[in-house]
């Protein structure tokens, strides 16, 4: 059976075009999809049942979801300052429990976004967004810019279904309508096949920013001979060419958000994009990674009013980056239990972090095995959304889709397993007052 | 279900014709009946006010925009928190509050549906979603179509039967219930940065200008026997001198036969698009022409979109002038581009009354309710959060109510304003059954929802009831203002279905509300038509495939489907 129109539940392309093709319940063949959403459809080696350990260097041994499940509450409801972490590979149904989850416990629920497009919210809090959906930028741009991301390496599919070689109303040549330009402080693979590659000295993003802002406000007598490590030159024909254009797109990654400057960067290209709206049209999308963090932001922002890193130890939403997220927490020694899902703080959190889960009871829910599984005392597997799970997931654009399931399994969701878990930390509350 | 019965209530149900008789109310199984038997729980009102469960026909509520508001300002989720009790969740932010905050805060003012006034089709699924969470209230969503491809191409082309099926699929894939229009064809220019200028300002590339836009999509909604009427926000919105614009876009619709007992069209906010002048130099109210079109014409109703001073949200499909007001104001600026359908701006400002622009603002929402002699023409919003937030209605109710409470809020206002306006000079003032009508039973005949029993007390109609503190033979709202507004503000009883869901102002009960949506059938032919360039479109120029843009059925749980047609 082949099952078209299936979403691939790997980045925030959120591609919905592919055709998996099952048979006896096993995916066997993936079409259209880039070779890491293949790989995700397509299976590998999965934790098979929960387990359990006292001491993080001995072994896990099997035990019952009850078994596990129960713990876990009995960690949660025990800890006075929980952390609940990931929210990214999962979808919104589950991220809307994970807030009541939140709510229970009194703890902090902060997404992976944290550690990746965090400093794009702050931008977005001091500057606003002008953006779009990915069609509104395949029909109409004429030139796309991306800073500090690398779409060739991670989001395979973004230049051809998006941004550079779909043939749109407005862009009828495709590729050959749309002048596209890289801003990066190595030559990526993406650099490679742009028409213009900008190098930016590391951690000078900023300054590069503000000399573009000075020559779209015909100040570029102000700009000194070289930006960023880039000549006046350049940044003055780049800076006509934005203004020159008809609709013009920049999309960012981490080479903005995570470098010298961090927030204020996208406080500066926002404010560019900004300005550049005066004389013809443009727009800025960051590149967001895993399917569904997006959806995080959304659903968390929905629920609690705001987009991530919430507090309810106060017994309100209380958010406050710099002090409420993961890292902010974990370094100052005040996470006594972690509980991670959908997302890996083993791999992405730095050593110190790393250090307190090392001393604190960690909780782990996610079908494979991961660098968190190395410092976990409990973990339950559960389905793997869009493909053994329906769902809806937000892309990039903060368009919302709906998943597909394709196969059954005997794992519980997501949801499930947190229904539970708020189940039996009512009964321990409800015992205890 | 259990019986309910509400004794010594003071009614106003204005489309039952009740002007504040003493009656009794039977409720059982959630619906009005005729009596209950003596066991029935019983609520005694006391002579106090009891209304029908208050209507908004036009909010903004839920979906994209109003969560670009809630990310882009967690300055005002720090506003209004409070903490969960044992049948509410946390509450946060005043002019875009979180879901829950959204639905408790109607329900403790009484009112019991609202209609989210702007879907983009491909964020529909979004704004289910929040629809979905926000509790108690039932609700619907307006599908915007003003600079939809497939509506000017087919406009173009001059296929009525075309575009009527395409507003049938639209709303099928929404699930949404009427036809929304933003500055027509406006979204489509702001898609290159541009916007359109009038009514026959053709829009770039489709060749079709806004009268037409209005005038087919006004068609298409009487062939296909809609509830509603369009729900039009007009050009040049935000613009000095604007409602010229305003008048000409009434006439497009002057001759519009409506199949139904309800308007041809509604214009929305009309407070935005009653401005005089050429420039903010000499900006003035424009609220007594379009007040005096009103009452001459009975083809068409249209909605305040009152100012209330302080901090708003602005949000609006109308992307063009968003951009304008964020650059005017130096504030956030989000936007947000819809491909093939619209655009749309999200910018947070304050309202200040020592501004004589915002005096005026303020001036004409009021005028324009108050120069309208026909209570049922004028509906009480504030667009919210556009002019301020909807927890302000009982404030605005009081105003309509009472001179005294206007001069009041006169004082504190840039005398500049009374130059320009006619405000000061006006004296009447609203009784209880005109403010039933302006915040329940008007709402609910606008937007067609009386034979699905809202915004009435009839019998079989749905127990949506309010009781208010309050005592109309022993008060006197001209002078006792602020006591009306306390009651107001919290309501003594929401009842939501039959079930008591405030008491004394708070949240007793969190039910899940209704989604009402429209299905109609389509002409046949034109059903064809409009299929085959819908998929060539979705083909060519969409970025999600066919299959996966139509709202699904899990993500409108409670639903209640309108069935309509061709005819």
């Amino acid at each position: 059976m082949i099952i078209k129109d299936v979403l691939c539940p790997f980045c925030g392309c959120l591609c919905d075009d592919l055709a998996v093709e099952v048979e006896n319940n096993k995916v066997v063949d993936v079409k259209h999809a880039c070779k890491i959403g293949t790989s995700k459809i397509m299976g590998h080696d999965r934790i098979k049942a929960p387990m359990m350990r006292d001491d993080k260097n001995g072994e896990f041994r099997e035990v019952s979801y009850d078994e596990a499940i129960n713990e876990s509450a009995k960690i949660l409801a025990n800890s006075k300052r929980p952390l609940l972490y990931g929210w990214a590979s999962g979808i919104c149904e589950m991220m809307k429990k994970g807030v009541l989850l939140n709510e229970e416990v009194g703890g902090i629920i902060d997404n992976t976004a944290s550690v990746c497009h965090g400093p794009s919210a702050l931008g977005v809090h001091e500057k606003g967004l002008p953006t779009g959906t990915l069609g509104q930028f395949a029909n109409r741009t004429d030139l796309v810019i991306f800073w500090g991301c690398n779409p060739v390496q991670a989001h395979p599919r973004h230049m051809s279904r998006y941004s550079v070689f779909p043939k749109g109303f407005f862009a009828s040549k495709g590729r050959k309508s749309r002048k596209v330009v890289v801003f990066d402080v190595r030559k990526t693979d993406t650099a490679e096949m742009a028409d213009e590659y900008v190098q930016v000295n590391p951690g000078e993003d900023y300054l590069v920013l503000s000399a573009l802002r000075a020559i779209v406000a015909d100040k570029a007598d102000v700009v000194p001979d070289s930006v960023g490590g880039v000549p006046k030159e350049k940044l003055v024909e780049l800076g006509e060419a934005m203004k020159g254009a008809k609709y013009g797109m920049v999309y960012f990654g981490m080479g903005l958000t995570q470098s010298r400057g961090k927030y204020k960067n996208i406080d500066n290209a926002v404010s560019l994009i900004t300005e550049l709206n005066a004389h013809g049209k443009h727009s800025i999308l960051p590149m967001r990674g895993h399917y569904n963090v997006t959806g995080f932001g959304q659903v968390c922002a929905w629920e609690t009013g705001f987009v991530n890193a919430v507090d309810m130890s106060r017994g309100i939403p209380y958010y406050n980056p710099g002090e409420t997220c993961s890292n902010d927490l974990l370094m100052r020694e005040e996470i006594d239990a972690a509980f991670v899902i959908a997302g890996d703080a083993g791999a992405h959190f730095p050593a110190q972090s790393i250090a307190r889960m090392g001393k604190v009871p960690v909780i782990q829910v996610d079908p494979f095995h991961n660098p968190t599984t190395e410092m976990a005392n409990i973990v339950i597997p559960t389905k793997v959304s869009g493909v053994e799970l329906e769902g809806t997931a937000y892309r990039m654009d903060s368009v919302s889709l709906r998943m597909r399931k394709l196969v059954d399994v005997d794992f519980p969701s997501d949801e499930e397993v947190l229904d539970k878990i708020i189940a039996k930390i009512r009964e321990i509350k409800g015992a205890s007052s | 279900m259990s019986e309910m019965r509400i004794k010594n209530a003071t009614v106003y149900d204005p489309i039952n014709g009740i002007n504040g008789d003493l009656m009794d109310i039977a409720v059982k199984d959630g619906k009005i009946v005729d009596s209950v038997n003596g066991s029935a729980q019983t609520i005694d009102a006391g002579g106090r006010l009891v209304y029908p469960g208050g209507v908004d026909a036009h909010t903004h509520i839920a979906g994209s925009k109003v969560n670009v508001g809630r990310i882009m300002r967690p300055d005002d989720s720090r506003l209004n928190n409070k903490p969960r009790t044992k049948v509410t969740r946390p509450r946060t932010g005043y002019t875009v509050p979180n879901v829950y905050s959204m639905g408790y805060g109607y329900a403790e003012m009484g009112y019991t549906t609202a209609f989210e006034a702007a879907v983009p089709i491909l964020k529909a699924r979004h704004t289910h979603e929040e629809l979905e969470e926000i509790p108690i209230i039932d609700k619907a969503g307006l599908t915007l179509f003003g600079s939809n491809w497939m509506v000017m191409d087919a406009i173009r082309e001059d296929d009525l039967d075309r575009l009527a099926a395409y507003v049938a699929w639209g709303l099928l894939a929404s699930r949404g219930w009427g036809i929304k229009i933003v500055n027509p064809g406006g979204g489509e220019a702001w898609g290159f940065g541009k916007n359109v200028s009038g009514l026959d300002d053709p829009v770039p590339n489709f060749e079709v200008t806004p009268r037409q836009i209005v005038r087919q999509l006004a068609e298409a909604n009487e062939k296909l026997n809609l509830p509603h009427s369009i729900h039009l926000h007009c050009n040049n919105l935000g613009k000095p001198g604007n409602y010229e614009t305003t008048l000409a876009s009434f006439d497009v619709c002057k001759d519009i036969k409506s199949k139904r007992d309800r308007q041809s069209l509604h214009v929305t906010h009309v407070q935005f698009n009653a401005w005089g002048g050429n420039h903010w130099g000499d900006f003035e109210s424009k609220a007594e022409p379009i007040a005096d079109y009103l009452n001459k014409n009975d083809f068409l109703t249209i909605d305040m979109g009152q100012l209330v001073f302080g901090s708003a949200t602005t949000m609006t499909a109308d992307g063009p002038v968003q951009y304008a007001n964020a650059r005017l104001l130096k504030a956030r600026w989000s936007n947000g581009d819809v491909e093939l359908a619209d655009s749309s701006g999200v910018t947070p400002l304050e309202y200040h009354p020592q501004s004589y622009i915002h005096g005026i603002m303020w001036a004409i929402g009021l005028e324009l309710a108050l120069l309208t002699k026909d209570p049922w023409k004028v509906l009480m919003t504030t667009d919210h959060p556009n002019g301020g937030p909807y927890v302000n209605y009982p404030m605005v109710m009081t105003m309509l109510m009472s001179q005294k409470r206007r001069e009041k809020e006169m004082a504190k206002i840039a005398e500049m304003t009374f130059e320009r306006t006619c405000i000061a000079g006006i004296d009447r003032e609203l009784d209880w059954y005109d403010i039933a009508i302006k915040t329940r039973a008007a709402h609910a005949k606008v937007q067609g929802i009386i034979e699905l029993g809202k915004g009435h007390l009839g019998v079989g109609a749905d127990a949506d009831i309010a009781i208010y503190d309050i005592k109309p033979d022993e008060t006197d709202a001209t002078v006792e203002f602020d006591k009306v507004e306390a009651a107001f503000r919290h309501a003594a009883y929401t009842i939501k279905g039959g079930e008591i869901v405030v008491k004394d102002g708070e949240i007793t009960a969190t039910p899940k509300g209704r989604t009402y949506w429209v299905k109609a059938t389509a002409p046949a032919d034109g059903h064809e038509r409009m299929m085959e360039d819908l998929k060539m479109k979705f083909k060519k120029y969409y970025s999600v495939n066919m299959a996966n843009y139509m709202v699904e059925d899990e993500y409108v749980e409670h639903p209640v489907v309108f069935e309509t047609g061709y005819q």
